[in-house]
């Protein structure tokens, strides 16, 4: 049976860019809005560039943040990309204190980049990525991904895990590591763009794509 | 550590991928979505498609270009020229580019930034500079590097950084398609007073004008066109150069 691979459209950021993403490695993956639709996925990915605050705003208008949580409760695979993976947080420091989702415990602030810093904001490059510690890649969207490889980055503000056992990569910008991907338990996020990050990208996307039973 | 990227910047006529010197004398050069798909097999890190006679809304406008290429070619794209409202950035990102440079506008209409930063966030919106050398400082010219403004150039800089752009263009039209090196001058200015990040084109003519440039503090892309559609050097050359040269980039 062919996978059901859900792309939430809530009217934020680049979507079709994850689409042409899925589509190339081999999937027709649905954008939509829809509780239902949503629900009856085998695997889900949040995309989304932009403020938290509006990214929130517009899950919690359209009943999708209650939905999300329902997903992943019945534990299949679900995947945060950028702003999709700091929505998963608690909260963010981004316009005041925005609540997230709070499916990972922790904070979104900004990069605390040093005012006399040559590093920019934002942080626009390609970036490795590095392993927490030897092995927690396997079995995850990050398998047989060669450490130190290139992703793109594109933000900002950079997810806090409270718990070091939900942070999967960690990434370094002006002397600061922060983390660039998340996993706990069904739940992804990348900070970085998989669909941007050419074939090295599509393959984490593939390897997600995988983990569906 | 974090990579200088190399940007392939592809001058769009109707169909085709043109190139011109100063931004005029447009000859043609090939076919945007051949192109892009070349450089992006050969490693390329970002690709800027500019709408050189802003004709959007024409037959084969630039944003079905766009939607195609985006099929094939998974790294950041930018779409620029022409785009005049959050109505036009909104059809931009929808056919799928990630990001979105204004400059015309953005000087007829500076809100234009502030609200489009707002709503997409500032990490889409790239303000692009066209600066012409006047005496001893710059002024901003916009249509392509054909009228001027009487603005300083790097003065209107620091104004798009307020304004919330999320990375500056800064294309120097006294160099654009001369081959002669970039104006380092003029880059030197403007990396002092923003902290945004930086992309320089106009005027890369050798591997060692890119490696020039890039040695400079706060430059953190270099866009290049001549170079790569005149087959003068590929990507894999332009990097392994850069790479010697002690500049970090992707390999």
């Amino acid at each position: 049976m062919s996978k059901k691979i859900v792309i939430i459209d809530y009217g934020i950021g680049n979507i079709k860019s994850m689409y042409n993403a899925f589509y190339n490695i081999g999937f027709k993956p649905e954008l939509t809005s829809d509780n239902r639709t949503i629900l009856n996925a085998d695997a889900v990915v949040l995309p989304g560039v932009g403020a938290f605050s509006k990214g929130m705003e517009n899950l919690n208008e359209s009943g999708l943040h209650q939905t999300i949580h329902e997903f992943i409760k019945k534990g299949n695979p679900f995947l945060g990309v950028c702003l999709g993976m700091q929505m998963l947080l608690d909260d963010s420091e981004e316009f005041g204190l925005t609540p997230g989702l709070g499916l990972i415990k922790g904070r979104v602030i900004k990069l605390p980049i040093q005012p006399n810093s040559i590093e920019k904001l934002p942080h626009v490059s390609w970036n490795e990525l590095r392993e927490p510690r030897e092995g927690r890649w396997d079995g995850t969207i990050l398998k047989r991904v060669p450490v130190n490889i290139d992703v793109y980055f594109v933000h900002t503000f950079i997810a806090v895990p409270k718990y070091e056992e939900d942070i999967l990569a960690i990434s370094d910008y002006g002397g600061i590591n922060f983390c660039s991907a998340i996993h706990h338990e069904n739940i992804y996020g990348t900070q970085f763009h998989p669909e941007k990050s050419n074939q090295r990208g599509l393959s984490i996307l593939q390897n997600f794509v995988d983990l569906i039973k | 550590m974090i990579k200088t990227r190399l940007i392939a910047r592809l001058d769009i006529k109707n169909e085709f991928v043109i190139k011109g010197i100063h931004l005029e004398g447009l000859r043609k050069i090939g076919d945007p979505l051949m192109l892009a798909k070349m450089y992006y097999e050969s490693g390329i890190d970002e690709i800027i498609f500019m709408d050189s006679v802003a004709s959007l809304y024409g037959r084969n406008n630039l944003f079905n270009i766009i939607e195609n290429a985006c099929k094939e070619v998974f790294i950041p794209i930018t779409i620029g020229g022409g785009i005049r409202s959050i109505h036009d950035i909104d059809a931009a990102l929808k056919s799928g580019a990630d990001k979105i440079t204004l400059n015309t506008q953005a000087i007829k209409k500076p809100e234009l930034i502030k609200e489009a930063s707002r709503i997409y966030g500032s990490q889409c919106i790239i303000g692009s500079i066209e600066a012409k050398r006047k005496g001893k400082s710059w002024e901003a010219f916009i249509d392509n590097g054909r009228e001027q403004t009487g603005i300083d150039a790097i003065q209107w800089a620091s104004k798009l950084e307020d304004l919330g752009v999320g990375e500056l263009c800064i294309t120097s039209v006294d160099r654009e398609g001369t081959k002669k090196g970039f104006d380092i001058e003029l880059v030197q200015n403007i990396c002092e007073i923003v902290n945004v990040p930086i992309i320089v084109s106009g005027g890369a003519g050798s591997t060692k004008h890119i490696s020039d440039l890039c040695k400079q503090k706060g430059v953190s892309a270099v866009a290049v066109a001549s170079l790569l559609h005149y087959n003068l050097a590929s990507v894999d050359q332009i990097k392994n150069a850069m790479k010697q040269d002690g500049i970090v980039v992707r390999i």
